[in-house]
């Protein structure tokens, strides 16, 4: 009552408001389910996370008296030259298909861009791989790089002479880490080439025209125009590739687990072999704790750069 | 296949003075052709095995050409089993083709396999997932939209650095949170998990889709007469159903196609498809018609769902960083 008669009394604007809910409650009440969905599910756990971390539990033995250990985990892992591994291998892995991607879709999206005809029918079939399940594909390639059997194998064999079961991908200590990069590449090139084929459209007209009046060569077009200008296109394309691949589970788990030995033993595998096979809970969160803080730096500098993106 | 035809509308903005020429177009066409036909060869080899008899999918060299088969669909949705000579010419007659090709390799079928039930698995919590996150993203997205919420940029990296954890790190806590509340290879685990890590997802890419409708058009529906709630439900949302059409695929397309949280989280009850068509076994190793053939039906939905998709494909992958 008190409400009605003190909005029919006010000016417009403040009468709007004060109908039914304030917009102060309806942004809090819009915004408070989202809050608790992500507060019980991902920073309650990872509260947890932090606290087993600092403890000699193991989940497969609930009920063994659990013994504080502090920091000796964190100690452990960062001192330990074993754990250099996995690293390098996420480095390599991560190195290698950014630049094959990097490369090769920002090539096709150039490409694209020179408008043939039929040009917008093969982008849409090109774009296919990167939306289906890389486990369920992922899993299919290791038929296709079987010895003798595979197709992989096969076409190889044919396009260069070798014999196809000369070479095993996912059984080779030299082949295995390729063998990840490529199912990898083939699958999230075109996600890079659709990115930057966004940034060569963002590039208007008017400024290769004014070029052409300068009679500046196409070589110099390329170098001072497009390249400058599809760059942070390509930098968040990568960006958002190095985030992804850091955490690397699902094609690598199916293709080789990590093998052979521990050849393409990413994080992601040891953090699962710790924390699922040899049950060392506490050792197992501290590195999971280790590799948030690092995930977290790089989703830093993406935000900056996503923004910078936007805001050209 | 005739909708993939179509250009998506995004992609097609043509240079106007600045054309390419011939020379350079054929040029083009001709590595980008080339290219796409190799990226698509081990989906078409997918769809190949799919329809070949077990040997033909083994054998040496590689079969393009072959007499297809139905016994990789048989092998996938039914379990079976070795039986004697002399018990296979007791029974009567087969009464399904898959029956019928059991026999012809002296089996017998057993029961259904899990596929059916892994599928449905699927289905259930990569639609409840949707439903729960789109509908707890678009009202977020409004707020954060239209309020002065203090924080506001605080809150949405927050959101957003939720979807950067690894999973494997983030699956630890939870597998032992689920296992003490009972939701342990429950789908509402599973629901409520791939919710949490749409939800990042689907805020941002609603709050852009909302940003782009007009503020008068809820302020004049005020001026009407409507509350706040009242605009937001009868002019809001119906403005911005496209977006919301297309949050939901992508929300539904990851939950369909997520394999960390689900491998390590789920084991029978729960089990969604992704970690189960990798374990699809034959006698003497890998039934891989039966794997190619559960992998076809798998894909099929997302094939339909990226035509669908194309015009808003480049918005989804970048969170709503670029936009055309």
């Amino acid at each position: 009552m008190m409400a009605e008669r003190a909005a029919r009394s006010t000016p417009a604007p403040l009468a709007l408001r004060m109908r039914g809910l304030s917009d102060r409650a309806i942004a809090w009440l819009f915004i408070a389910p989202t809050m608790l969905l992500l507060l019980a599910i991902n920073i309650f756990p990872l509260i947890w996370t932090v606290r087993l971390s600092f403890t000699n539990f193991r989940a497969n033995r609930p009920n063994a008296e659990i013994v504080g250990v502090g920091i000796d985990h964190y100690v452990a892992i960062l001192t330990d030259p074993d754990v250099w591994g996995p690293m390098q291998a996420t480095a390599h892995f991560l190195f290698w298909t950014i630049l094959l991607q990097t490369l090769i879709g920002f090539t096709l999206a150039y490409l694209i861009d020179r408008k043939f005809r039929g040009h917008g029918f093969w982008t849409t079939l090109i774009l296919i791989p990167m939306m289906l399940s890389p486990a369920v594909v992922g899993n299919f390639w290791a038929f296709l790089y079987q010895p003798q059997i595979g197709l992989f194998n096969y076409i190889v064999s044919f396009a260069t002479g070798i014999a196809p079961s000369s070479f095993e991908m996912l059984g080779s200590v030299k082949l295995a880490p390729w063998s990840i990069i490529i199912v990898d590449t083939w699958m999230w090139t075109p996600y890079v080439m659709l990115i930057c084929l966004a940034g060569l459209r963002s590039i208007p007209d008017y400024i290769y025209e004014a070029a052409e009046v300068d009679r500046a060569s196409a070589w110099r077009q390329f170098w001072s125009i497009t390249l400058p200008m599809v760059l942070p296109f390509i930098m968040l394309a990568v960006l958002f590739r190095g985030i992804e691949n850091f955490k690397m589970f699902d094609l690598v788990n199916l293709l080789t687990n990590g093998g052979p030995g521990s050849t393409t033993e990413v994080v992601s595998i040891t953090l699962k072999r710790e924390a699922f096979e040899k049950w060392r809970t506490g050792y197992s969160s501290a590195l999971a704790i280790i590799l948030f803080v690092a995930v977290f730096g790089l989703a830093n500098i993406y935000v900056k750069a996503l923004n910078a993106v936007k805001n050209r | 296949m005739s909708a993939i035809l179509v250009p998506p509308k995004g992609l097609s903005t043509a240079h106007s003075v600045v054309e390419p020429t011939a020379f350079a177009k054929r040029l083009a066409a001709t590595v980008v052709v080339l290219y796409a036909v190799l990226t698509l060869v081990p989906l078409v080899w997918i769809a190949l095995t799919a329809i070949k008899s077990p040997p033909d999918s083994i054998s040496y060299p590689p079969k393009v050409v072959f007499q297809p088969s139905i016994e990789g669909l048989c092998n996938l949705f039914t379990t079976r089993s070795r039986q004697t000579e002399e018990y296979l010419k007791s029974l009567p007659p087969p009464a399904t083709v898959c029956d019928e090709s059991a026999r012809r390799n002296s089996m017998v079928v057993v029961s259904r396999s899990n596929y059916l039930p892994r599928f449905a698995n699927s289905l259930v919590i990569a639609f409840g997932s949707t439903l729960l996150s789109v509908g707890l993203g678009v009202m977020a997205a409004y707020a954060f939209s239209r309020f002065k919420v203090p924080g506001k940029d605080d809150l949405m990296f927050f959101i957003l650095s939720t979807r950067m954890m690894p999973p494997i790190a983030v699956a630890i806590p939870i597998y032992l949170m689920y296992r003490e509340l009972g939701l342990s290879d429950t789908k509402l685990g599973m629901i409520l998990l791939y919710s949490a890590v749409n939800v990042s997802l689907a805020v941002w890419l609603l709050k852009g889709f909302i940003d782009e409708i007009p503020r008068e058009y809820e302020e004049a529906a005020m001026v009407d007469g409507y509350t706040r709630l009242q605009a937001f439900r009868k002019v809001v949302l119906p403005q911005a159903t496209t977006g919301i059409v297309a949050t939901a695929i992508f929300c539904l397309i990851f939950a369909w196609n997520e394999y960390a949280f689900a491998v390590l989280l789920t084991s029978g009850e729960a089990q969604t498809a992704p970690p189960f068509i990798p374990i699809i076994i034959g006698e003497g190793g890998q039934d891989w018609p039966a794997v190619a053939a559960g992998t076809m039906l798998f894909l099929i939905p997302i094939l339909v769902f990226t035509v669908l998709l194309r015009r808003h494909l480049l918005r989804g992958i970048t969170f709503g960083a670029v936009r055309k």
